[in-house]
């Protein structure tokens, strides 16, 4: 039997998780988190943990040099480096506007790269 | 003879929380025509547009927002109504008599005459200047908010090896951007025995990327002559004194600070507002007017907040009283908030008792506490009492005093919020 303490960073509270685990790494208990996405999070956690990735797309022909991206879901943390050089190879052009698809399906997650501002 | 205008309200400022008070005043019955937004930016969006990690409308909107995508539902709301919106315009003083005087490049100097303003200034980081940390002064020291605009806004990385000073948000959000760009971020240094950021951010934000927080633990001096090529780091001791024999040298070619933010208040002190020596922004009552009649502040110029979804309910709150003022309200009568046994401070700092509807009053923690109990008193009287596993000083709390209790109390009459044992 294994304990995972999980600091759950779904929302700004923060809430303490407990995750209670048997030899065999299956779940048998879940305590402390105050909301779903909480449970959610925490399984996870212990499981598959996910992230969601923001960063900067090249704009072309814009009034700014970059839009902010995100991802359009949490995508698996082991491939936040590589989804960083998609991301740094992508472009767009201008206008941009919020939710406009700069990537589609993103390394195979089913995640796209979103734009998250207006850009004229 | 430079032109004047006459507007009901003139808000400062046009980030969320300038945004959300212009909003409130119109939605509390001031005409629209009648407001005016007065923005020194290009747009309006304030820090937000800076800001492009998730995390932001989680409360307000119970979704979760990048920072532009926030500012974008206000912007969009504001640019639907007749509310005027100036850009581009600095306001340069405010007078006693309410008078708004600014500047831009199409209009010149010019005055406005205002029934009430709103003050939605923000705030801005603390700089160097303010550590005393020894050494030379070579390119490669900035604030995190200042690295956060070079990569987010101007699109080019403004170093490679980095040490961040200071546990802030700010610093641990630059600390993973920094890193996913491509950067070595060393450490992060936090003086205090605590991290002054919120818990998730050193989880998501440092955690994650295997960077590692040193606790009582400062920068002592910054070396290079150009170019910052390292930086000597020390453990303080309980009093922030540095330890002997504990000084490592690490090399980088960035320092980065992120060590508090200060609310922006120089036209504040213009008109001498009663100011808190805590929040260091003014004292306020439940709507937010400050000690001069008809300014109103809100957002980060009066508390830093950690959430923009509370800058906006506060501002909300800011815009209503303006809105009542303009319209004419009775005289009020004061209560007092006071936080005692490591209540930093509140906000509010005064209530009205006549109001009518639940008041939320805000503060800090001194310190870090584990099982405690929040207590709110008045005259002998226990108003709210609330157990807390942990309290801290980086995320803000808050209480609520209901109106029946507030009817009960006698003006001058000191409401009392402290930590006490579970």
């Amino acid at each position: 039997m294994a304990v995972r303490d999980i600091i759950c960073v779904a929302c700004p509270r923060g809430c303490p998780i407990k995750v209670t685990l048997d030899d065999a790494g299956n779940i048998t208990n879940i305590e402390g988190f105050t909301c779903k996405r909480g449970e959610e999070y925490a399984r996870a956690e212990v499981t598959h943990p996910e992230r969601s990735l923001t960063s900067t797309v090249k704009v072309i022909g814009g009034s700014a040099y970059v839009v902010p991206v995100k991802s359009s879901t949490a995508i698996p943390k082991e491939l936040l480096f590589d989804a960083m050089k998609e991301v740094n190879k992508a472009s767009i052009n201008a206008p941009v506007h919020i939710g406009d698809v700069v990537i589609k399906n993103l390394l195979g997650t089913g995640a796209d790269i979103v734009a998250t501002n207006e850009i004229d | 003879m430079s032109k004047v205008l006459n507007f009901d309200l003139v808000v400062v400022g046009g980030g969320p929380a300038g945004m959300a008070a212009a909003l409130s005043a119109k939605d509390n019955g001031i005409p629209e025509e009648n407001i005016i937004i007065l923005e020194r930016a290009e747009r309006l969006g304030g820090i937000l547009e800076q800001c492009i990690h998730t995390g932001f409308g989680l409360t307000y909107f119970g979704e979760e927002l990048s920072g532009p995508e926030y500012a974008q539902r206000f912007i969009d709301l504001v640019e639907k109504t007749k509310i005027t919106v100036k850009t581009d315009t600095m306001v340069l003083t405010l007078t006693k008599d309410n008078q708004v005087i600014c500047s831009n490049r199409d209009d010149g100097i010019y005055t406005i005459n205002a029934k009430a303003i709103i003050l939605a200034m923000g705030c801005r980081e603390r700089p160097r200047g303010a550590l005393d940390i020894a050494g030379s002064r070579p390119a490669g020291v900035m604030s995190a908010g200042a690295a956060q605009k070079y990569v987010n806004i101007d699109g080019y990385m403004p170093g490679h090896k980095v040490v961040i000073l200071g546990s802030g948000d700010i610093g641990l959000i630059m600390a993973r951007r920094m890193t996913l760009e491509g950067a070595k971020v060393e450490c992060v240094c936090e003086v205090m025995p605590y991290s002054g950021g919120l818990q998730r951010n050193i989880v998501q934000c440092l955690e994650d990327f295997n960077i590692p927080l040193y606790l009582s633990c400062t920068v002592i001096q910054v070396h290079g002559k150009d170019r910052v090529t390292g930086v000597t780091i020390a453990n303080v001791d309980d009093k922030m004194l540095p330890i002997p024999g504990t000084e490592r040298y690490i090399e980088c070619d960035t320092l980065m600070l992120s060590v508090g933010l200060i609310p922006e208040n120089e036209l504040s002190q213009q008109i001498g507002l009663e100011m808190d020596p805590v929040t260091r922004g003014p004292k306020v009552n439940e709507m937010r007017e400050t000690s001069h009649k008809g300014v109103f502040a809100c957002g980060n110029v009066l508390q830093v907040h950690d959430l923009v979804d509370f800058v906006t309910q506060e501002s909300q709150i800011a815009g209503k009283g303006a809105a009542q003022f303009i319209k004419g309200e009775p005289e009020p009568e004061y209560v007092y908030c006071k936080g005692i046994n490591g209540v930093r401070y509140t906000v509010p700092q005064r209530i009205n008792k006549n109001n009518a509807e639940e008041v939320k009053i805000y503060f800090r923690v001194a310190n870090v506490y584990k099982d405690k109990r929040v207590v709110v008193t008045c005259n002998g009287k226990e108003l709210w009492n609330r157990k807390k596993i942990k309290l801290a000083p980086g995320e803000m709390e808050n209480v609520f005093i209901k109106p029946e209790d507030l009817k009960e109390m006698n003006a001058g009459d000191e409401i009392i919020v402290s930590i006490e044992e579970a």
